[in-house]
């Protein structure tokens, strides 16, 4: 008994002692699905090039702003840009780092020849429960050369707190004063019909298999997939198909220096409506819970990198890169981040 | 007359037949689950798989650091449960008239009537909060909370199949108590109690529910104690649930080496039990 | 053996040096440890049960008993109502121990009244242990790749919306993982039996069906209600597996294919997300209820099972 208490003995000091080795610097994050395939590449290439590691968990949008909140990650993923109340319940600052652009995209399950033309209100009634047939009017109207057939239509969207349902739920809000009255723009919200999926992949396999069924993804999901995506009327008119340049030209507006904007809906008229900005959630003032400042200029660092030599790895997985405007916003937050009140970089 | 007991003989025939069927039935899915593992499974596994670290989507990665992984949560619960488990195993059989002792009896049922996740939710509350770190020391003590009644009822039982004649024998050579304990019924028992101890890993090696709030996941390896750390099902669960086909490969590969680790340490109790059975 | 009875004499040579005080302090030492440790094992059970509570109190304090009886479980509006999840939980539950019973029941007759030794009961015990030690991971895996499919053709014939996963899939996975617990629990009652009772009935002529119906059931009939308890008891707790294939959809299920969740399962999904104190207390009011719900019916199981086993 008592060698099998000096070895567990033995094996605790062991471990301790393997533990002081393994101090090396690595950073743990946590957040969006959607950035999630960009992210570990990025992350996998910074690993070999430095040798610092970043853990990235991909547990949502949600869980990524609640998780910096509670500080126990050291960055977190959005594509849901935090509001001023929910930033005033961390202890701190909180900084938005846009790392890339993206795209929500409609997608169905019908057998039919050529691309289904969408237009807001016909978003907006299906996700309200107005229009439930693929064959109504609405539809038709729109799409004369389609043979829509006279099935349900089953909606699908997400069942766990998501960006993606921010950016379509701040679309519907933008197009549909109903919508923006009885539902409005939320990381989760009170679905009126429909079925849930749990991630970007859990709607895009419900679509798929479920015919009939209409459902929005993040457009690598979609295309990584093959499924079919709809031509979305713009507010100039215009029909739009998501792609790598539409959605870089939606977001050719004016953007605020904090970054916090919707991209959705906007007045650029070769813009795809419905698209978003993925973020890092970071804190301003890098000096907490005993970080060394080797800790923190590694870290501003590491996110110079994303958004600059980094951006190369957007375009072959179908994220847009970061506008140059953007970029040079993303300088300045960069710049404004502290460690005991200075700043790290120049 | 005649006629009842054929109806009753055919009544019994037919109850037989059913029951039987029933029984097989019970294999079947025993049957597939094992026949896809291995099918999908066996393919994935090479030396490549087992010794490298997951690559982004479209590389071709490994597992090890969950195997690594799960081996540190698996050692260090073990190593917080079991000094706890069985000084509990040895006050409960030793007291066992006591209050404390019915209190903890009936306690350890309820404790392992508590649905894993709920384990998780406290051991969020209790470690990864005040660390501010999801950490492998936060899903170790779930795993451990997990593991200490397996080990104290085993151990319990094992001690009670010790005869008291050994202990009285023992005393009566002028041995003290805490040293009749420990040298004499501890080690009479220790068959017992060694096997319970791997039933114990062998049924947490497998939970996930705990980890998701715990250990969390990381796709590198990782000694760190208050650093999250990946273990086999959670990663099975990352790639079952993610749309990149090439991981839910990956995840019928981590599967069949899951369920590998887990039949072994099963055998392993079992060729025990059988091997060591000391009767008195 | 040898080697203790040695140690033994050579601890007690080398006690008659030692002084009687050291001893004592030992002894009392030894207790110590015994009696500490046997409260750090109380204390942490206590522990689950006052933290889950004061994670709770936010929620118990805003909902109430309605956070039982409310169907609304909407995290922008900060409406919280744990319905949808207990009857999720319940009904997949139920539905998997009506699955599972006649042949955890087979099985079990099978074993301890008809084959008794034999290759077959050999390879069905062997199949029924490796059974209980399959991972629930596995099991979810295996659900969604394989069962899913199976179940959305039969959708599809069958008229409803082809989900493929829901109440029905998540209740057939939990059915073939309690399975083993279930087969195991009931040869326990079976074997409590008294074999005079058995016998007395074979002597007067009856055949195996009739000894089982009318002696083995009737005498067994509160052990089978413990044992039914119990297995219900491994069902709902069960995480994993069960969001795998339930499908996620925080409403009430409309019919056994809908999707629906359950109360573990909304916790896997929603606890790292969980934006805002009111929020995360709700889910931790459904870890509570899990709790009491799992001490209740464990209480109830044990102490039938208990008052069996005396019994006989």
């Amino acid at each position: 008994m008592k060698r099998v208490l000096k070895s567990i003995f033995m094996l605790a000091l062991l471990l301790i002692y393997a533990n002081s080795y393994a101090r090396s610097i690595s950073f743990l994050g946590a957040g969006s699905t959607f950035a999630y395939p960009l992210y570990s590449k990025m992350f996998d290439v910074y690993h070999d090039m430095t040798g610092i590691k970043v853990n990235y968990q991909a547990i949502g949008s949600g869980a990524g702003q609640r998780q910096i909140i509670a500080r126990v990650v050291d960055f977190g993923g959005s594509d849901a840009f935090m509001s001023d109340a929910q930033m005033s319940k961390a202890p701190a600052k909180l900084l938005h780092i846009p790392t890339a652009l993206g795209a929500v995209v409609m997608t169905y399950n019908l057998n039919i020849k050529g691309k289904l033309r969408l237009t807001p209100a016909i978003i907006a009634g299906i996700y309200l429960g107005k229009i439930k047939k693929w064959n109504d009017n609405r539809i038709k109207s729109i799409n004369p050369n389609l043979n829509l057939p006279a099935e349900n239509i089953v909606v699908v969207h997400r069942s766990d707190g998501s960006g993606t349902t921010f950016i379509f739920t701040d679309y519907l809000s933008k197009i549909s004063k109903d919508w923006k009255r009885n539902i409005g723009r939320n990381t989760s919200v009170a679905w009126p019909v429909g079925i849930g999926g749990k991630g970007n992949s859990g709607v895009a396999g419900l679509v798929k298999q479920i015919p009939g069924a209409f459902g929005y993804v993040e457009l690598i999901y979609a295309s990584s997939n093959n499924m079919p995506m709809g031509y979305l009327r713009n507010s100039y008119g215009k029909f739009v198909y998501p792609t790598l340049a539409s959605v870089t030209v939606a977001a050719n507006i004016k953007i605020p220096a904090d970054t916090r904007v919707s991209l959705t809906d906007t007045a650029s008229p070769n813009g795809y409506p419905i698209a978003g900005m993925t973020w890092l959630l970071v804190y301003q003032e890098q000096h907490y819970l005993g970080r060394s400042k080797a800790k923190a200029k590694a870290f501003v660092k590491l996110i110079w990198w994303m958004t600059h030599a980094g951006q190369k790895y957007t375009k072959p997985l179908e994220y847009s890169p970061l506008p140059k405007s953007v970029v040079r916003l993303v300088d300045n937050i960069l710049q404004s981040m502290t460690y005991d009140g200075k700043p790290i970089i120049r | 007359m005649e006629k009842r007991l054929k109806v009753r003989q055919i009544k019994d025939k037919l109850f037989t037949v059913v029951m039987a069927l029933f029984s097989i039935a019970i294999i079947l899915p025993l049957f597939f689950i094992i026949f896809y593992i291995v099918r999908n499974g066996a393919v994935e596994i090479d030396w490549h798989f087992i010794t490298s670290l997951p690559k982004p989507v479209g590389e071709i990665g490994g597992i090890s650091n969950a195997i690594v992984g799960t081996t540190e949560l698996i050692g260090i619960a073990t190593l917080i449960a079991i000094p706890i488990a069985l000084f509990t195993g040895i006050y409960m059989k030793e007291f066992e008239k006591s209050k404390l002792a019915a209190v903890v009896s009936s306690l350890t049922d309820l404790l392992q009537g508590v649905p894993s996740i709920v384990i998780g939710i406290v051991c969020y509350l209790w470690i990864v909060l005040p660390l501010r770190s999801f950490s492998l020391l936060s899903g170790s003590v779930a795993l451990a909370i997990m593991m200490l009644p397996m080990i104290i009822k085993s151990t319990y039982h094992s001690l009670k199949l010790v005869p008291d004649s050994l202990k009285e024998a023992s005393l009566a050579l002028g041995t003290p108590y805490y040293r009749t304990v420990m040298k004499v019924i501890v080690p009479a028992a220790s068959s017992g109690i060694i096997t319970g101890i791997i039933l114990s890993i062998s049924r947490v090696a497998g939970e996930t529910a705990p980890l998701l709030f715990t250990a969390f996941g990381n796709p590198f390896m990782n000694l760190n104690i208050t650093k999250p750390v990946n273990s086999l099902p959670l990663l099975i669960f990352n790639y079952a649930t993610s749309p990149f086909s090439d991981w839910q490969k990956q995840a019928w590969g981590a599967s069949l080496i899951l369920i590998i680790m887990v039949s072994a340490l099963n055998l392993a109790s079992k060729i025990m039990e059988h091997k060591w059975k000391t009767t008195y | 053996m040898n080697q203790t009875e040695i140690s033994c004499k050579d601890y007690r040579l080398r006690n008659l040096d030692e002084q009687g005080s050291s001893t004592t302090r030992k002894e009392t030492l030894f207790r110590f440890f015994l009696i500490a440790a046997a409260i750090i094992s109380v204390s942490i059970v206590m522990g689950i049960f006052v933290s889950l509570l004061f994670g709770s109190w936010k929620s118990i304090n805003e909902f109430g008993l309605n956070f039982i009886w409310s169907s609304t479980w909407n995290p922008a509006a900060k409406q919280f109502g744990a319905l949808p999840f207990i009857i999720g939980t319940l009904s997949t539950s139920f539905l998997a121990l009506l699955i599972s019973a006649p042949f955890s029941f087979a099985s079990a007759i099978y074993l301890s009244l008809y084959l008794k030794n034999g290759w077959f009961s050999g390879l069905l015990k062997f199949s029924v242990e490796l059974l209980a030690g399959i991972p629930s991971i596995i099991y979810g895996f295996w659900g969604l790749f394989v069962l899913v499919p199976i179940v959305r053709s039969f959708e599809i014939k069958l008229g409803f919306i082809p989900y493929g996963v829901g109440v029905v899939t998540a209740s057939i996975i939990l059915a073939i993982m309690i399975i083993p617990f279930a087969s195991s629990m009931a040869s326990e009652v079976i074997k409590l039996v008294p074999q005079d009772l058995k016998e007395a009935g074979f002597a007067m002529g009856a055949t195996r069906f009739e000894v089982i119906k009318n002696i083995i059931l009737p005498y067994a009939s509160g052990g089978i209600f413990s044992g039914i308890l119990l297995a219900f008891g491994r069902a709902f707790g069960e995480t994993m597996a069960v969001t795998m294939v339930i499908g996620n959809s925080n409403i009430i299920p409309k019919n056994i294919f809908s999707p629906a969740n359950s109360m573990a399962s909304v916790i896997a999904n929603e606890f790292t997300e969980a934006r805002g104190n009111l929020y995360l207390s709700s889910l931790i009011e459904i870890g509570l209820l899990l709790f009491i719900i799992s001490f209740i019916v464990n209480a109830i199981g044990n102490r039938i099972m208990k008052k069996m086993t005396v019994k006989k």
